[in-house]
């Protein structure tokens, strides 16, 4: 039915599209908004609904847990190393791509990325039998070679779009007014790479933090927050703790990806 | 009185607004069936937006549509018996050439023995033959330009319009296609709209033309009609190139404030001492600057009045250097006083 | 002093700093080492070495008596993989996977369509957020959430008790094969969990595949006669299905892989995911463990394949 107003002819969409993408988007969403809800649950041992009443005191009880902190801690170290040395090594390889031409070119963006598009179990089997092919004990560092290992592509395609936008021409005109490589760097591309570097590494920060796959495989005893949570799915004891913790993952991987994506869309695209 | 069966398109004081914007403003026009009608114009001057109504992706704020006496305001396009040719082709990737240029027999649901019949004449027409299996991705930007209006014609619509459909070609072969196009016209007999910014284009193809200016139609004639007879000084000067006195110049030269168009090929530069005949004005002028063009050269010339005139020549006899060698000479330019053409309202054209 | 020598065309006087440079500069080799050499070095080393252990490891076998590894080439790890209960956990995987992406197919294609379609600029932006935004929150979080919702006493169930439907649920859950004793355990709730959680890595492919189409494509169409149904059938969603594709490789290969979900969720038939994490945990039998892994490991690089002749890999 071509519509009333002055235009083109095809200008709302039918009500049963309007309807079917509603319901997707509630169906995305509404989950997390449980969660929500069940943090501040009285009930103890069950998931029952309506909640009994509301109460916030599964905070103080969640905050006064040595094993959550514990948790919490390592996986902040995790993230945090492994975001460095994808930023590394990301950027290295985002440099190398864009400026040379060599063989094997296309390879190395498939080569990067297969830690993440092969399933994670793949990587994280992989991982597991060389490292005790090796001998080595499963430590913290372990955890965070894994997870660096599958960030890097993060970081790399993120700075390698950046590059590609304007790259070359800004190097050429430094060095034409005098600059050498070194200045050109500091002065030119580390500025403009900054928010393509800052919004890769905080992608790579919630990558890293919210991984639980690879993890298990490359961790000993140590747990990370997604360890913990994953532990607990099965106790009935500990759902409204569980909750609460629930709440501050989401958080923490919320927020950085939230700036990452501010911090990119004032300079073109992120890419996940 | 025109037949109204022979006006293929009437535009009844038809309005396109976009907010405050007026994009067409109260255009009338008649389109007659059979001949190749462009519209001209600058970009932003409403010319696409009339074509976009016509074909039904737009509709007009007021105003009347009638293709062949029907009012089509409430019409789709797919139910309007008018074909376009996109300025960007907009062949469908997915399909082959032939599955293309057949689609709207497809839709119509043809059977497929006439459909692939069809399709290899027009192939034939727009010289493609054999192309059928290729993708849009494999052809040059002018075998392209060739299926999409071998798509649209097939349907044999009574109107075809064309949407800047050359700006992507280089020169040469836009001038080519600028022939085959014509030519195709006239072979098939039906009316084609064609919208361009560019005169040189439109004085070449068109049987009439209208020129568009911020939503309105200036003129509306016949090329050799619009060019040498201007209504108005933005069609003077968009059409071709002219020169523009008006003023205390022109009241000097002609005894007459009324703004007048003259154009550059009209005049000649002869010495100072040379004598203009009753019919023709003589004003003194310095060469300011020479611009050899190769097939003419192109003279600013400076009025010793003030102000400057712009005189073309063909170089039929001249060198580079010759041309060149005439910079700040003293000169003096003649032109027939009837290739003045005198435009503004109000005041009297001198006798 | 700097001076500017005209005629050698170069300035004297440069720091160390600068030289270096320059001698960096005129060896681009010793350059593009330098930066590839880490990078590569790391993923060759640690990625790729690791694959490679893997598929070794793959080729030896476990010795029933000592429960240690034996290091000597045989195909006895794969030959397990044919007894009848592994072929059966494969088997399920896949079923499972090549349900979940027909679902997010589904699913995901009314709201692509409608963002790229219909969606003003302005509240585009604001959409695609919308659709990345659970992604943002913990995949793990995500998965416990439907824990509570699917649980016995949990607010679906609820809602299906208040809207008499309870005989309904409880002939689905008495199905076999795909039953269970409550939602929350079962593999109806396995699958409704991973269409979930896949589902924005499906919408986001087909929302830029459809995006991708010109206005010019549609309107052609309209304009040689063909009604907006027609249009859709004959030029849309051709267009669009290379999109799908793309996103059905992350839906497949997310779910061929995953152990969270059915550990979360399922009962006690076991998902590949779950089979690789036992065998190699446990019972300590990597061998059998890395032959399993091949398996999703050589689905996936078949399935990227015929992918990448749908055209997926130019839609992503």
């Amino acid at each position: 039915m071509p519509s009333k107003s002055a235009g083109s002819f095809v200008e709302q969409a039918p009500f049963s599209l309007k309807l079917a993408a509603t319901g997707v988007l509630l169906f995305l969403h509404i989950p997390v908004l449980i969660i929500l809800l069940y943090a501040f649950t009285t009930d103890e041992a069950t998931y029952s609904f309506p909640p009994p009443g509301l109460t916030t005191r599964w905070f103080g009880v969640a905050f006064a847990r040595q094993d959550f902190w514990d948790a919490l801690w390592l996986s902040l170290r995790v993230a945090g190393v492994a975001t460095l040395l994808a930023l590394i090594l990301g950027s290295l390889a985002a440099a190398a791509v864009y400026r040379s031409k060599f063989f094997g070119r296309e390879a190395i963006s498939v080569l990067l990325v297969l830690p993440l598009a092969l399933p994670g179990i793949v990587t994280g089997i992989a991982l597991r039998s060389a490292i005790s092919m090796g001998d080595i004990p499963f430590t913290y560092w372990t955890i965070v070679l894994g997870h660096a290992t599958f960030c890097v592509v993060v970081v790399y395609n993120n700075v390698l779009a950046r590059l590609r936008r304007f790259g070359s021409s800004l190097i050429e005109a430094s060095m034409d007014l005098g600059a050498d490589g070194f200045q050109t760097f500091r002065h030119i591309l580390l500025p403009h790479l900054s928010t393509a570097l800052l919004a890769g590494g905080m992608l790579a920060f919630a990558l890293s933090f919210d991984e639980v796959i690879v993890t298990t495989f490359t961790s000993g005893q140590q747990m990370t927050l997604p360890i913990w949570i994953f532990s607990q799915l099965t106790r009935p004891r500990d759902r409204p703790v569980t909750n609460v913790v629930a709440i501050v993952v989401i958080l923490l991987t919320f927020i950085p990806i939230l700036i990452a994506h501010r911090i990119s869309s004032e300079s073109g695209s992120a890419h996940l | 009185m025109t037949d109204p069966l022979q006006i293929a398109v009437r535009f009844e004081q038809v309005s396109r607004h976009f907010g405050d914007i007026k994009a067409v403003d109260e255009v009338s026009l008649d389109l007659l069936d059979g001949e190749f009608f462009t519209l001209l114009g600058p970009s932003g001057s409403g010319k696409t937006t009339c074509l976009r109504m016509i074909a039904g992706f737009d509709r007009p704020t007021s105003g009347r549509i009638l293709l062949h006496g029907v009012d089509v305001s409430n019409l789709p396009p797919y139910e309007r018996d008018v074909n376009t040719v996109f300025q960007d082709y907009a062949l469908f990737p997915h399909m082959t050439v032939g599955e293309n240029v057949a689609y709207g027999l497809m839709i119509k649901k043809t059977p497929k023995a006439e459909r692939e019949r069809r399709v290899d004449e027009m192939l034939e027409l727009v010289r493609l033959s054999g192309m059928a299996g290729r993708k849009p991705s494999q052809l040059s930007g002018g075998q392209r330009q060739r299926v999409a209006l071998a798509r649209a014609l097939i349907n044999h619509p009574r109107v075809l319009l064309l949407d800047e459909p050359l700006g992507a070609l280089d020169l040469k072969l836009r001038q080519q296609m600028q022939l085959e196009l014509k030519a195709i016209q006239q072979r098939v007999g039906i009316t084609f709209i064609y919208v361009t910014h560019d005169q040189e284009e439109a004085l070449t193809m068109s049987d009439r033309l209208a020129v568009f200016n911020l939503g309105k139609i200036e003129q509306v004639g016949a090329p050799a009609d619009v060019y040498e007879n201007p209504t108005s000084s933005f069609v003077a000067s968009f059409v071709g190139v002219t020169n523009l006195v008006s003023g205390e110049t022109a009241q000097a030269i002609t005894g007459s404030p009324l703004t007048f168009s003259v154009r550059p090929e009209k005049i000649r530069i002869v010495p100072r001492d040379t004598l203009p005949t009753p019919d023709e004005y003589a004003v003194d002028a310095c060469v300011r600057d020479v611009v050899y063009l190769g097939l003419y050269t192109r003279y600013m010339m400076s009025l010793d009045l003030g102000g400057e005139l712009i005189v073309i020549q063909q170089n039929l006899n001249t060198t580079r250097s010759e041309a060149l060698s005439v910079r700040d000479q003293p000169a003096r330019l003649i032109w027939l006083k009837n290739a003045n053409r005198y435009l503004d309202e109000g005041g009297e054209e001198p006798v | 002093m700097s001076t500017i020598d005209a005629s050698a065309g170069g300035r004297r006087d440069r720091s160390i700093a600068s030289r270096l440079s320059t001698y960096i500069y005129l060896r681009p080799s010793l350059l593009l080492l330098l930066l590839l050499g880490p990078p590569l070095i790391w993923m060759v080393v640690v990625y790729l070495g690791s694959l490679a252990t893997l598929l070794v490891n793959s080729f030896y076998s476990l010795d029933d008596f000592t429960g240690l590894i034996v290091r000597q080439f045989t195909l006895r790890s794969y030959a397990e993989l044919f007894t009848p209960s592994n072929l059966d956990i494969v088997l399920r995987t896949v079923g499972m996977a090549a349900a979940v992406t027909l679902a997010d197919a589904i699913l995901a294609f009314p709201l692509a369509y409608f963002i790229a379609r219909y969606a003003s600029p302005r509240s585009k932006g604001w959409l695609y957020l919308a659709v990345l935004l659970p992604l943002w929150s913990s995949y793990l979080v995500r998965v416990y959430a439907w824990k509570l919702i699917l649980a016995k006493e949990g607010i679906l169930s609820w809602t299906i008790a208040h809207t008499g439907l309870s005989q309904a649920l409880q002939l689905l859950l008495n199905l076999p094969a795909i039953g269970g004793p409550s939602l929350s355990l079962s593999p109806i709730g396995m699958f409704i969990v991973f269409t979930y959680v896949w589902l924005p890595y499906m919408v986001i492919p087909i929302q830029a595949a459809l995006e991708r189409v010109p206005k010019s494509l549609l309107e052609a169409s309209s304009d040689l006669g063909a009604r907006p149904g027609e249009t859709f059938r004959h030029v849309t969603l051709p267009l669009a299905i290379p999109g799908v594709v793309a996103g059905s490789i992350f839906t497949f290969s997310l779910t061929l892989g995953d152990f969270i979900v059915p550990a979360s969720l399922g009962n006690s038939s076991y998902f590949i995911g779950q089979a690789v994490l036992s065998h190699q945990g446990t019972s300590g039998n990597l061998p059998f463990a890395a032959a399993l892994t091949v398996v999703p490991i050589v689905i996936m690089i078949i399935y990227l394949m015929v992918a990448r002749r749908l055209g997926a890999f130019d839609a992503l």
